[in-house]
């Protein structure tokens, strides 16, 4: 339980070949007890290969509030999809 | 400003999709979540008790190693849990102290002790049964963090279900004081199991706002009867009695129909009356207190690694 820790995400690369996922947080007193911690409580059955754990204070996200215009340059640009452009059926391998 | 951030939330809510923790969230939904969770997260940390109180007296090696795999999972289900509530905005050292303080409550089924070590076994069978009941519809809670932790709690909490079988279906097979001692425990922990689904549906006055918000899919009444008619066959499996002389199956409706819940009993146990309050919660500060040395050298170290 926490005094003041400070808190540290965790993510687990549940086997080779996937990415590192997000799977929660916890408080510790430095990176390597969070290290540690992470191992005993996201890996009780062997559901990581890998674990990265980040001070939550040094993530930078983007805010709830400007989603949209955030992500508005990627809304309107159709063409970068396959489907935007139209091939006759009869050709193969397309 | 609040108009569109509202009806952003409520669009999201109507779609069935889930609220991320810096979403903008109506004041009532945020402090309903952080009390649901919060409370959850306590249940399972008191919930390590009763059970641990039979760890140096398992009967074999194997119990004891499967029931200290089973006490840890209770804690980690309980940090999870911690973690989901601080994305809300809550703070764990004010969780733990909201919890020894009695400000916050939690599950009043662990408030009934653990006399014998078929409890262990009952506990398994009939109260981790409920709580998967109630928690299997709580992977889709709207609240998305609380959804992902239930949908790890509620793999891990399959295997304590199937322990605490097993562990009866061995009891069961035993001598005579074995089967008596499954029956007296059963009896026992049948009727506080019920009540873990919580006050009947007409006396629980948040459910409707609840449902409305997707933090609740199904009502208490709903989620007990479904709890009554998986746990019938079971019993009659195991060759015990649930304490219940109204328990039969009614054709009409294809449910069991069973006697009413002494909800007298729930709500001076939900107060504090109940055979254990006192001693879980003095048990806990204890513990916290007790720790303080080992989270201040902690500190020591860290701090002398940054130097």
């Amino acid at each position: 339980m926490s005094t003041g820790w400070p808190l540290y995400e965790v993510f687990l690369r549940g086997k080779r070949g996937l990415n590192h996922v997000h799977v929660g947080s916890l408080h510790a007193a430095d990176a390597q007890m969070a290290l540690r911690h992470a191992r005993d409580l996201y890996t009780r059955r062997n559901e990581g290969v890998s674990i990265w754990v980040v001070a939550a204070g040094d993530i930078t996200a983007s805010s709830p509030d400007e989603k949209d215009p955030f992500f508005d340059p990627s809304g309107d640009k159709v063409y970068r999809h396959p489907t935007f452009y139209k091939i006759p059926d009869d050709v193969p391998h397309m | 400003m609040t108009e569109t951030l509202e009806e952003h939330f409520d669009a999201t809510i109507e779609h069935d999709r889930r609220i991320e923790p810096r979403d903008w969230m109506p004041d009532a939904y945020r402090k309903t979540m952080i009390r649901q969770i919060a409370q959850h997260a306590h249940s399972e940390i008191i919930g390590m008790q009763p059970e641990g109180n039979w760890i140096t007296r398992a009967p074999s090696l194997r119990r004891k190693a499967i029931l200290i795999a089973k006490v840890q999972d209770e804690a980690g289900h309980g940090m999870y849990l911690y973690s989901a509530a601080e994305t809300l905005g809550a703070d764990r050292a004010e969780l733990t102290e909201m919890l020894i303080s009695g400000r916050q409550k939690y599950s009043s089924i662990f408030n009934y002790p653990t006399l014998t070590y078929a409890d262990v076994g009952v506990i398994g069978w009939l109260v981790d049964g409920a709580a998967i009941c109630n928690q299997v519809p709580l992977c889709r809670s709207s609240y998305g963090p609380y959804a992902r932790a239930m949908v790890r709690i509620c793999k891990e909490e399959s295997f304590h279900q199937r322990q605490g079988y097993e562990l009866l279906m061995t009891m069961v097979r035993g001598t005579d004081a074995q089967r008596e001692m499954v029956q007296d425990a059963t009896n026992r922990f049948w009727w506080p199991s019920l009540m873990m689904f919580g006050p009947p549906d007409d006396q629980s006055p948040n459910t409707a706002q609840s449902m409305a918000w997707g933090i609740k899919r199904h009502t208490n009444d709903e989620l007990r009867q479904r709890f009554v008619d998986m746990t019938v066959p079971q019993a009659q499996k195991l060759g015990v009695t649930l304490p219940d002389p109204e328990l039969k199956w009614n054709e009409q409706r294809g449910h069991h129909d069973f006697g009413p819940v002494d909800w007298d009993e729930f709500m001076a146990v939900i107060k504090g009356n109940g055979p254990c309050n006192a001693q879980r919660i003095e048990h806990r500060r204890r513990a916290h207190e007790h720790g303080a040395w080992v989270r201040e050298a902690a500190d020591a170290h860290a701090g002398k690694g940054q130097r």
